[in-house]
């Protein structure tokens, strides 16, 4: 008789999810699925807004990446209140903006490497979860947990003083920004005292670099089998190649690296993009229309950014891409753990970008807004740190919010996250009989390689159990473990 | 021996844009202005969506810090304050946010510091995409925020310019 085991929620996935994993009689996996309880209530509950709202109002939505989301709505904005696609506000209202999101990168990008990844590498897949979290990691690596802490301070401060505040912050308006950044600031984020400036972070964000590649030496089999599937990656793009995660447009390559999405207009993102419903999930499904749904999927977040561009416009990023391009020669890299190996790569971008555009004397402009012929649509399209966000908002003669339609980064890597957990299912559940630590880690190793976001926000203490269920085909239950 | 006053951080978080989940926040707004309107400078008040790794730095430079949230529980009435033990640490489901246990923790794990910490849970109601608290959710906070101040008029050594309900 088939059995069902069940893994709900994800441990350390933001929100609620949970994972089926079914078995035959012969403990053979048959099938894997990622069941993901998405809140989709805020696309209506902006309707009727007044559109400059929304910025501020998307933050709700998530207290994870509430940055990605104002950013995106204000993107979208801009070409609402006239100030072009992306490329038409003034060089402080740009640069302001890119300066805000690479404070958001680095801090979630670190966030991610040192909190969540780390213990799995310094101590295996299968170690005591005793040790396997950070406070093991703070035993044996104590310097590696400071400066993880150390960087997350030092996005939060950029975010701080680029956004105005820590909640809600309203630094991106339509068509521009509500401030510049002051000498003072630029002083304290380009050259405050050690260890929170500019170069440090450059400095440890190379180290951890160098920690990562050092454990990928001596871990090759794992790190480069784990989950490894083929796949299409879809990102934005400078329009010279370059990587770029605040604007450019919608390129997409298949698993050989063949272009199926030439550098298209994200405005236009509704003909290239649908999105499937599957009745066991409530997070819908999105692939490319012209490939169909099961050819069309695509991978989004740091490993498909760096299959897409074509080169990283800072030294030190650039360097690292090169090895890590030449690692598979050139060709799209299908590894999910190598997830981990660009959004350190990326981590390192955002560290260099942070410094160049600290020096950039264009910051302290005061030309803030830009405004031109109101449209009664627009799409605003960022790279967040997991991945392609997208926000469509259309609006009637009285300024009213009329549709939003958002497609957020997890959403995007929805199928991608569901073969990695039926790989890695099948790698480590075949012919077991029980569930194993090791295992659970396992499932969740590969989802977390993609750093889901599945957050409604509402965090209220005594939330985010671990429950694990085994059930029968008849979806009785036989066994119940929670953590 | 001259009694010193304590330096004091109270750090509400949560999303005020999720109604009830912004009772930490509105806590931290009521008590930074009676920490003005007492002119209390061993004490300052923070807030935030969420708590994360780096708030053990913050932490480590306070004597004493409350941790101001909204529950859900259901066997809570109005309000909970409970000292974070030390040894309560555990490594938290969520992905991308931490407790106050965990970040008091880190603090002594990696800074040596190991301040007073408490954590005062105000029941919560209404939790959609609205700003603004529920009417109980409001009662409550009043609530706490009485509790709490007369906590912290203990801590600050202050009996002078107190309400008589608070002496």
């Amino acid at each position: 008789m088939p059995k069902k085991i069940t893994i709900e929620p994800v441990t350390r996935v933001e929100g609620h999810g949970k994972v089926t994993i079914k078995i035959d009689d012969e403990g053979k996996v048959r099938e894997s699925r990622l069941h993901i309880v998405e809140f989709r209530g805020f696309e209506r509950f902006v309707q009727g807004r007044p559109y400059w709202e929304a910025p501020v109002l998307v933050q709700r939505l998530c207290g994870i990446c509430p940055v990605s989301h104002h950013l995106a709505a204000a993107k979208a904005l801009d070409v609402i209140v006239g100030a072009g696609t992306g490329d038409g506000l003034s060089a402080v209202g740009d640069k302001m903006r890119r300066l805000m999101h690479m404070g958001q990168f680095f801090q979630s990008h670190v966030l991610h490497f040192f909190h969540l990844s780390s213990p799995d590498f310094l101590f295996g897949i299968n170690a005591d979860p005793a040790i396997r979290n950070v406070i093991g990691v703070i035993e044996h690596h104590k310097d590696l947990a400071v400066q993880g802490v150390m960087m997350r301070k030092y996005g939060q401060e950029v975010i701080y003083h680029t956004a105005g505040k820590k909640i809600h912050g309203t630094g991106a308006i339509p068509g521009g920004i509500n401030k510049n950044l002051s000498i003072a600031e630029r002083d304290l984020l380009l050259n405050g005292e050690a260890p929170l400036n500019a170069d440090q972070m450059v400095e440890w964000s190379v180290a951890a670099l160098n920690f990562f590649k050092a454990y990928h030496k001596s871990n090759k089999t794992l790190v480069d089998t784990f989950a490894e599937f083929p796949s299409n990656h879809l990102s934005l793009v400078r329009k010279d190649g370059a990587l770029d995660l605040y604007h450019g447009v919608l390129r997409a390559v298949d698993t050989n690296g063949k272009r199926i999405l030439d550098d298209v207009d994200y405005q236009d993102y509704d003909k290239y993009i649908e999105e499937e419903v599957r009745n066991w999930s409530y997070m819908k499904f999105p692939y490319l229309k012209h490939l169909g749904k099961e050819k069309g999927w695509y991978r989004v977040g740091p490993l498909a950014r760096l299959n897409v561009c074509d080169f990283i416009p800072t030294p030190l990023a650039q360097k690292e891409f090169e090895e890590f391009k030449a690692y598979t020669h050139g060709k799209p890299n299908n590894m999910s753990l190598h997830y981990h190996w660009a959004r350190l790569i990326e981590t390192l971008y955002a560290a260099e970008e942070i410094r160049n555009l600290l020096k950039d004397p264009d910051l302290q402009n005061e030309d803030l807004v830009v405004k031109g012929e109101k449209l009664n649509k627009g799409v605003g399209v960022i790279e967040a740190p997991r991945g392609t966000l997208f926000h469509h908002y259309e609006i009637n003669k009285d300024d009213q919010i009329t549709l939003a339609n958002l497609i957020v980064s997890t959403t995007n890597n929805n199928e991608p996250m569901n073969q990695a957990v039926n790989h890695t299912a099948k790698s480590f559940m075949n012919g077991q009989k029980e569930i194993t630590e090791g295992m659970m880690n396992a499932v969740e190793v590969a989802i977390r390689a993609y750093d889901p976001c599945l957050s409604c926000a509402t965090h209220a203490l005594g939330q985010m159990p671990l429950e694990m269920k085994l059930v029968d085909s008849n979806d009785n239950v036989i066994d119940t473990k929670n953590k | 021996m001259t009694e010193l006053r304590k330096r004091v951080l109270v750090y509400g978080y949560g999303n005020p844009g999720r109604e009830d989940d912004g009772l930490g926040n509105e806590m931290v707004k009521m008590v930074q202005n009676w920490i003005d309107e007492h002119k209390l400078g061993c004490m300052t008040t923070d807030s935030n969506y969420q708590l994360n790794i780096e708030d053990a730095d913050k932490v480590s430079e306070w004597d004493i810090v409350v941790f101001v949230d909204a529950s859900k529980q259901e066997n809570l009435r109005e309000y909970r304050f409970t000292e974070v033990e030390p040894s309560d640490a555990k490594v938290e489901f969520t992905m991308h946010a931490v407790s106050p246990s965990y970040v008091r923790h880190l603090c002594e794990k990696l800074f040596n510091k190991t301040p007073e910490t408490y954590v005062l849970a105000i029941k919560g109601y209404e939790w959609d995409f609205k700003e603004g608290l529920s009417d109980c959710a409001k009662l409550n906070l009043e609530q706490a925020f009485q509790f709490l101040t007369r906590k912290l008029a203990g801590w600050a050594l202050i009996k002078k310019n107190l309400p008589i309900s608070m002496l």
